[in-house]
């Protein structure tokens, strides 16, 4: 009965948010305030009914009610809770209806938050979430519809992908989305102002926290899945350029490109047509990734199961939104005021710069991803793209990124002397080249490990110089400390999320320069030593789980001057999909990760080939990230930043 | 701003969107390539020697007279990894000959890889650039083609064998055609 319910709330909503798009359309046509007002009311309404429908879903699940087709199809009774209700979403069904509920949220939101602002630009943003919405809930409803019932309800349910069952990935779809939909309100606003034919203040002051929050959950989400990768997928790697993973990274890039140019267009009222061009391929980016990881033209470690069918629906959705967006940003684009030229060397001429190289990274990993299509078009041969070539040609792209970004906050807007600042780059260049030179010589590394630490080294120092710059030097130090308390918190935020960036590539080189593997067998009581650490196999046990058996290995870990310690990595058996997968045993801590996995038992269960990977800062990877993600957030809780700017100027335009 | 250059995006976007169409009409679903090559002769493929291990050309396989595996794959590929394991056990416990195709491969990685984790080619050939696996209709790594006793394809499998592929795919065909 609550499953009919969820169904029919579904189906309700269709029509509302039809109406959502519709109605206020209609307004702004007629020139009617109380048909535009109607706007609010559907996107309140739409997401409360999203919501229940979603919730009944969730409790089909809880309950084990396996005359649902899709929980006899994805879950099992024996699943601890979390992964019951993660395996909500762990399907294409139900992942669509929690895109759609996130969809619905932020619709709401924006409503909620949006009030104040003229009430033609508010419609015309709710009616362009209506008409997003109304189009995925028919997806969902025609192709993908979760609420089917089985004729012959089944006993027990077929079980779900035991790599899937982890806490990070369980999460890790709802941040995604949250990023990914996000998008869709800069998308709309940009709609909207190109309807409406100006782009003013209040537009860039609404896109600028967006785009933030939804960059923010963004690189969670995709931290989040890389997590899991490097956790669960057993080699020691954690991000492997893979269709799917490309298909986050391009929002973000475009996401972050869209967060800098904001910053142009609202400190010099410039840039506005790139801007809203970026919004609409940031957003564009989100419904492409959706494309490849549901339709199968590609072939990925984690896609969907793929139906043709439903890779048309999607593709007529990009054709439609994207196709539709750019082809009234061709119309209306030149009619935009752009403002005035600038400097090459000014804050806002780095800004443009580091818009190119996001955009080219971002056009870099698109063409990566899709040349194995392209090739099978021209000339009819099957090619696949590997990390070589993303290697090859991203670094090159954010070495000058983060040259740039340690420096360019530190010019000037409008016009910049280089003079002015030409001591302290040097300054920080001659630091970071010795501290690089120092460890690279102790530790023996290579050149690219070299370019690596430097670059760190180089945004550390740099970021930490400008901060210091600005709260103002030659003070005493109780003053420093009440000026720099007085600073807004979005420089914090930025400083905070550039010091990320550099502990993120400090991580990133570091973990791969100087990591180690062993790959070798093992019987019980060998030892093997790696960088100091000795392992001693002791023993293998037996252990059950909820829904699964394994063998767990037991190894010592001793390390000099310190107390010894065990890992357990196991093999895990899962019955109800008669599934084997390894469970690496990680030790991690601020220096270094030591990762082990237990191989395939040899010789009758006598011994196993056992992998060792010993890489150091690896964590840096992660703390690095947080970081980024924690400078956002602190740039959100900015006044001037806040999600439902308004000016008394503009409350009192509301009715024009 | 130029009309001309507004209309770019647009332009990009709809030959993008030509590509998707074809391939969403023509390749159903790209995971199940179904090689055309399936139950006919091995292709001519010619391949370099890697240091000192035995190379693979297409009459050493031929002249074995009993069902084998090609397997295609990469000293930088993530998914091979996982898969060596089980390649070993196929050759170490099940005798089973493994001709190994080293794709776009650097040697020196390439023997780092089978020094240290074990080698379980019966023999094996380089091809540097990948254009000899594209006879094969290889389309990425790993891929992994089974031959019947008289050199003729008989399955493909794409992506890793996991321990379940190993079980329940590869090992039961390798029964039916001996």
């Amino acid at each position: 009965m609550i499953i009919e319910l969820g169904h029919y709330c579904l189906a309700l909503v269709l029509t509302i948010s039809f109406f959502q798009f519709m109605i206020p359309a209609l307004g702004v046509r007629f020139n009617s305030n109380s048909l535009m007002k109607s706007s609010f009311i559907t996107a309140y309404l739409s997401f409360t009914l999203i919501l229940l429908s979603f919730f009944s879903l969730v409790y089909a699940y809880v309950t084990s009610d396996f005359s649902v087709s899709l929980v006899a199809k994805n879950s099992h009774s024996l699943k601890p809770l979390i992964y019951k209700i993660s395996g909500v979403w762990g399907n294409h069904e139900g992942s669509l209806l929690l895109w759609v509920l996130i969809l619905t949220f932020y619709s709401a939101a924006v409503a909620l938050l949006g009030r104040k602002l003229p009430l033609k630009l508010i419609s015309l943003v709710l009616s362009c979430q209506g008409l997003i919405a109304s189009a995925f809930i028919s997806f969902i409803l025609f192709t993908s519809n979760p609420f089917i019932r089985l004729f012959f309800p089944e006993v027990e349910g077929e079980g779900f992908n035991p790599i899937l069952q982890d806490f990070g990935l369980a999460i890790h779809p709802p941040f995604l989305y949250l990023g990914y939909v996000g998008l869709s309100v800069t998308f709309s606003f940009s709609i909207a102002a190109l309807l409406v034919g100006k782009v003013d203040t209040i537009w860039v002051k609404w896109v600028r926290p967006w785009t933030l929050i939804a960059w923010v959950f963004l690189t969670i989400g995709i931290a989040l899945g890389s997590w899991w990768a490097y956790r669960e997928l057993g080699w020691g790697g954690w991000w492997f350029w893979d269709p799917v993973e490309n298909a986050s990274f391009m929002p973000w890039l475009a996401a972050t490109a869209l967060l800098h140019s904001s910053i142009v267009a609202e400190k010099r009222d410039t840039l506005k047509a790139w801007t809203i061009l970026l919004a609409i391929v940031a957003f564009s980016f989100s419904l492409l990734g959706t494309f490849i990881v549901r339709s199968g033209v590609l072939i990925s470690v984690h896609s969907f199961a793929s139906d043709p069918s439903r890779g048309l629906y999607i593709l007529m959705l990009l054709i439609f939104f994207t196709g539709g967006a750019l082809l009234l940003f061709a119309k209306k684009a030149s009619h935009l005021k752009s403002g005035s030229l600038f400097q090459p060397l000014s804050r806002e001429g780095a800004l443009v710069i580091n818009n190119i190289i996001f955009a080219s990274a971002a056009a870099t990993v698109l063409l990566g991803t899709l040349y194995p299509i392209f090739i099978d078009a021209i000339n009819n041969s099957k090619v696949s793209v590997g990390p070589p070539y993303f290697e090859a040609v991203f670094i090159p792209l954010m070495v000058p990124a983060i040259l740039l970004c340690a420096f360019s906050p530190m010019l000037s807007w409008k016009r910049a002397k280089l003079e002015n600042i030409m001591e302290r780059i040097v300054a920080v260049f001659l630091c970071s080249i010795i501290l690089t030179s120092i460890l690279v010589f102790i530790y023996n590394g290579s050149a690219s490990a070299f370019l690596g630490v430097f670059l760190g080294f180089w945004l550390i120092l740099g970021t930490i110089y400008e901060f210091i710059m600005k709260v103002g030097t030659k003070i005493s130090f109780k003053k420093f400390i009440n000026r720099s308390l007085n600073l807004p918190r979005s420089a914090y935020g930025m400083s905070l999320a550039h010091i990320g960036v550099a502990i993120f590539v400090i991580g990133v080189t570091v973990s791969s320069a100087w990591r180690i593997d062993i790959e070798q067998p093992i019987t019980i009581g060998d030892k093997v030593i790696i960088n100091n650490i000795e392992l001693n196999f002791l023993s293998v046990n037996n252990v059950n789980g909820p829904n699964w058996i394994a063998e767990r290995g037991v190894f010592e870990v001793l390390q000099k001057d310190k107390n010894n310690e065990f890992l357990y990595p196991e093999r895990r058996f899962y019955p109800a999909s008669q599934v084997n997968t390894s469970e690496p045993a990680i030790m991690s801590n601020y220096i270094f990760d030591l990762y082990i996995v237990l191989g395939e038992s040899i010789n009758n269960n006598k011994s196993y080939t056992l992998r060792v990977y010993y890489s150091p800062f690896l964590n840096w990877i992660w703390l690095g990230i947080i970081c980024m993600a924690l400078g956002g957030i602190l740039s959100l809780t900015d006044r001037k930043h806040r999600l439902g700017y308004t000016t008394k100027i503009n409350s009192a335009n509301v009715n024009k | 701003m130029k009309k001309i250059y507004s209309s770019l995006p647009l332009v990009f976007f709809f030959i993008l969107t030509i590509f998707f169409f074809r391939q969403l009409i023509l390749k159903e679903d790209p995971s199940e390539l179904p090689s055309v090559l399936i139950d006919k002769s091995l292709p001519i493929i010619k391949l370099e020697k890697l240091a000192e291990y035995k190379l693979f050309n297409r009459e050493n396989l031929l002249l074995l007279k009993e069902p084998s595996l090609i397997n295609v794959w990469s000293s930088w590929c993530a998914p091979c990894k996982i898969e060596h394991e089980f390649l070993l056990a196929m050759s170490a416990e099940y005798n089973i000959k493994i001709f190994g195709i080293n794709y776009k491969d650097d040697k020196k990685d390439a023997i780092n890889v089978l020094k240290s984790s074990g080698n379980p080619f019966y023999a094996i050939g380089r091809d540097e650039d990948g254009i000899q696996s594209i006879n094969l209709g290889v389309y990425g790594v790993p891929e992994t083609f089974i031959i019947d006793a008289n050199g003729n394809i008989r399955y493909r499998h794409v992506g890793p064998i996991l321990e379940y592929d190993m079980k329940n795919t590869i090992l039961p065909i390798l029964n039916s055609i001996k």
